[in-house]
């Protein structure tokens, strides 16, 4: 067996300091070894974006990121988006529209469409669609995915 | 007699305080914040990770299994093959069923699992898998259905008769089953027809799609108690398949589910469960299995493909007079496609009176195939409603007029002998003409299409609890599958019933070892039938709390009457007394008689047959082939919305899927009989991107048998889609594609040989 290598990563503002393998990648450490499973694998090729994180600001599949890529980097999973109890716009319009039905793919749109508002916080309905094209749904239809995240973002604009 | 709708009360001006509202979802805060516990996300102390060893050949004797290397390395701690599961005789249900999770004998697609191991670490298993040896025989292979029916084709299984119509004579086939369906005369209706049109279309297997793969954890004790946590649309049937594949008494076997991250029919049936049950039994430690993508693509699902001989017949008045089908459906190695449903289906919503249908069930070296939302109809509804439209324009009739005049109504009875109750396609029809969208003109350089399409809707054995706490508030306990907010459509009923907020009310799931037998669900039954059991639930916690409330009073029992959550004396005469509420009484259990609760068990009927017409303009890109979806409108009959917003979803969802298994999703397989595109990048499923806003318009024509008038809307949602977008490319276009899918390179041939 490879020799496990010592990473530290920064998760939701929490230090982890673990031991894994070269070939791992962070999904797999965010799910097995740090127990974060809010993070979903659907398809370990980053086709799905079930796994969307993001590390330092960028919104990343993390089957598509190694473990160790993410030494000294900060990473945002689902479970840190809820900060203080609180949910976010984002989450309670998803809850309200009917945003969801299994929710499976409901972490990874989460956190891609807040990486998306943090840049853009009036986005088109036709830039939320091509923006969420790397996250699959097999449920809604996206009708009410896209509603959800322009409601939320003509809250957050304070509409 | 009265129905179970008039005497539940209802009317159309019955003022509904919970149903029919849009309350958020009991189960959603967990989804959005990642704390909701899917199949694979189960973490127990011990366990260990199951991988399958899968055969690369579509058909080979399997000779020998070395696994002794794999035995060997350090980590691994158990491997499994045929020899450790029972032998169950060839050519049963069970036997078919047993060899589709280890293969036995033979291999009979690629991906079919050959042997798995269990060890400390995925990446351990893996390597172990590579240090497996197995011996195949390779046999000729066939993998097209009509293939696989010609007398020089390669048998799968030398011992299949055709079963069926008692037609086929006794020699070996992969032909699983012939059915004939017949009514009136076909003959005498052609022969009064003014135009018929007769045309051949055939559609691939596409898979059910759910993003999240099949994981489960299965843990076995020395006396033999099996617990197994997975992902399932029907924990009551998968124990009792179990119990018959392990030779293990159901009591033994205790199965609990996980949320589940889509489903659509392919979780209805195991893959990876028995084998980390036989994987723990060998090493009396918890088993984790989770498939990969690979393998839910090669291994799970999918749905049939089919091809199709229609030919119908109409007067120059408007009125179809026969019509008739040769069908072959794919089954996969083995039986199992339901194919009846699409023989059933296919014609019906038009009050026909001559019809004659033959269907086949054909095996060869693919996957078994799984349910899907109406499994076997959109495929065959695809060709019909394609010369319901053509018909339509050579009668010079508007399509929805001309589905209208044939539209079928209460009182028909249809080809496989069911009379219709109140149903509500007349209906839809004429909302879908009133709809906004039907009524704008199509834009220029687009295409329009509608299609109509029915499904039964099914009801089965269910079973639920509710439990009444001493504060008043309410439990109920599922042990149905949740697909996407059964929970929450259930506990409204049980609000609306009990006159108490919703917010008083929590539906969870027991496990098998819990609550009596649920079928799966499927076929759009879970929320009427659950919704029945638990409103029936209800009733006897108030019949319960209406004799309490009387002997609290000292008075008769019919002294009492229960309206908005209070118990009320019934008159004038029989005392004065303040209103007594749910928990006034609920608080009284322990100086009473014990816990308040209601228990029902079920076979429940009384389905409502659900109707939908669907709209939708395209553009074709005549240079690529490349189809552009416009607008898109969906018009369906729910019966009664519980909560319009996942009636709205359940809509908007089955469409765009059938957006894309009408434009692109498809199985491709090479020479070799291996699977070509087992991956999201190469099996392309619907993006944001690809589809507008799904406009939806609810009708609500009560179900006489349920006490809210629902009927079910989940499959209905995709009959329609591959039609009615096959139509519109048709009027794009000025050709009717009759080939699923409707890919560009399919696309540009027909445009090239139309401008030729």
């Amino acid at each position: 067996m490879a020799k496990k290598v010592h990473v530290t990563t920064t998760v939701n503002g929490d230090e982890h300091q673990y031991l894994c393998e070269p070939t791992q990648t962070l999904v797999d450490i965010l799910r097995n070894e740090l127990e974060l499973t809010g993070t979903k694998e659907g398809c370990s090729t980053g086709d799905c974006g079930a796994c969307s994180v993001i590390v330092d600001g960028d919104l990343v599949c993390s089957c598509l990121v190694l473990a160790v890529e993410t030494d000294g980097k900060s990473v945002e999973t689902i479970e840190g988006m809820a900060g203080g109890g609180e949910l976010t716009p984002l989450q309670r319009n998803f809850l309200e529209l009917n945003g969801l039905q299994c929710g499976i793919c409901t972490p990874g749109i989460l956190i891609a469409a807040k990486a998306l508002l943090d840049r853009k916080p009036d986005p088109t309905e036709t830039e939320v669609r091509f923006w969420l094209a790397g996250n699959l749904c097999r449920c809604t239809g996206y009708d009410k995915i896209i509603r959800s995240v322009l409601a939320a973002a003509e809250e957050m604009r304070g509409n | 007699m009265p129905t179970i709708l008039e005497q539940s009360g209802y009317s159309a001006d019955r003022k509904l305080k919970v149903v029919g509202t849009n309350p958020v979802k009991h189960d959603g805060p967990d989804k959005v914040t990642g704390r909701a516990k899917f199949g694979a996300d189960l973490i127990v102390p011990g366990m260990l990770f199951g991988k399958i060893l899968r055969s690369p050949h579509p058909h080979a004797v399997v000779k020998s299994i070395d696994t002794s290397k794999a035995e060997a390395l350090a980590g691994v701690k158990a491997v499994c093959t045929r020899e450790d599961f029972p032998e169950i005789p060839q050519g049963t249900g069970f036997g078919d069923m047993t060899r589709n999770i280890m293969a036995r004998e033979k291999v009979y697609y690629d991906g079919h699992p050959v042997a798995a191991v269990a060890a400390t670490s995925e990446s351990i298993a893996k390597k172990a898998l590579k240090l497996i040896v197995v011996e195949y025989e390779i046999l000729p292979h066939v993998i097209d259905a009509v293939e696989a029916m010609q007398p020089a084709a390669p048998i799968l299984h030398d011992y299949l008769r055709t079963t069926g119509d008692g037609s086929a004579p006794d020699e070996p086939t992969n032909i699983v089953n012939r059915l004939a369906i017949s009514m009136g005369d076909v003959e005498k209706g052609f022969a009064e027809a003014d135009f018929i049109i007769e045309k051949e279309f055939d559609s691939q297997p596409m898979h059910q799609g759910y993003i999240e793969p099949q994981g489960c954890v299965a843990s076995c004790s020395e006396d033999g108690q099996i617990d197994l946590y997975c992902t399932t649309q029907g924990t009551h049937v998968f124990r009792d398949r179990l119990s018959a594949i392990l030779k293990t008494d159901s009591s033994k076997i205790r199965v609990s589910q996980s949320e589940m991250g889509g489903g659509f029919g392919g979780k209805t049936s195991f893959y990876g469960e028995p084998v980390a049950i036989v994987l723990s039994r060998k090493t009396r430690r918890p088993v984790k299995i989770v498939l990969t993508r690979n393998e839910v693509f090669r291994c799970t699902g999918p749905v049939a493909g089919s091809k199709s001989r229609i030919k119908m017949g109409a007067t120059k008045d408007g009125r179809i007079v026969a019509a008739e089908s040769e069908l072959v459906f794919q089954c996969g190695a083995f039986a199992g496609s339901a194919h009846v449903n699409g023989a059933q289906a296919m014609f019906t919503r038009y009050a026909l009176e001559n019809i004659e249908v033959v269907s086949h069930e054909v095996a060869s070296n693919r996957p078994k195939v799984n349910a899907f939302r109406a499994p076997c109809v959109p495929q065959v509804v695809f060709g019909v409603e394609g010369i319901v439209s053509e018909l339509a324009a050579k009668v010079g009739m508007d399509p929805l007029d001309f589905r209208l005049k044939n539209a079928a109504a209460e009182g028909y009875t249809t080809c496989y002998g069911v009379t219709f109750g109140p149903i509500g396609f007349v209906e839809t029809l004429e909302a879908a003409k009133a709809c906004d969208h039907y009524r704008s003109p199509v834009p220029e350089g687009q295409g329009r299409g509608v299609s109509a399409g029915f499904w039964f809707n099914r009801g089965g054995d269910t079973t639920g609890s509710l439990t009444v706490a001493p504060d008043g508030s309410v439990t109920i306990l599922l042990g149905t599958s949740d697909v996407a907010g059964s929970r929450l459509s259930i506990s409204m009923m049980a609000a609306e019933e009990l006159g108490v907020p919703l917010d008083k009310v929590r539906a969870v799931f027991a496990d098998t070892s819990s609550i009596g037998n649920n079928r799966v669900t499927a076929g759009s039954r879970t929320t009427f039938s659950a919704g029945m059991v638990i409103v029936d639930s209800a009733r006897q916690a108030i019949a319960e709390m209406t004799r309490r409330a009387a002997e609290i009073w000292d008075v008769p029992e019919d002294g009492v009457t229960f309206q908005d959550g209070e118990f009320r004396p019934a008159g004038a005469n029989v005392g004065e007394f303040d209103p007594l509420t749910i928990a006034d009484i609920a608080s009284r259990t322990s100086v009473s008689h014990g816990a308040i609760a209601g228990h029902t068990e079920m076979n429940v009927t009384g389905e409502g047959p659900g109707f939908g017409l669907h709209i939708v303009d395209v553009e074709v890109d005549k240079e690529t082939g490349r189809v552009d979806v416009k607008r898109y409108t969906v018009v369906e009959d729910a019966g009664k919305a519980i909560h319009p917003l996942q009636v709205e979803g359940q809509y908007q969802g089955g469409a765009v899927q059938g957006v894309g298994w009408a434009l692109n999703e498809e199985y491709v397989y090479g020479e070799d009989g291996r699977l070509q595109n087992p991956s999201f990048l190469d099996y392309r499923m619907p993006v944001a991107s690809d589809v507008p806003m799904i406009d939806t318009v609810i009708v609500e024509v009560p179900n006489p048998n349920h006490p809210f008038g629902l009927r079910g809307v989940g499959e209905v949602p995709v009959v329609p889609t591959l039609a009615a977008v096959g139509n519109a490319i048709g009027n794009a276009i000025g050709i009717r594609p009759q080939s699923l899918p409707m890919s560009p390179p399919k696309l540009l041939e027909l445009i090239d040989g139309a401008g030729s």
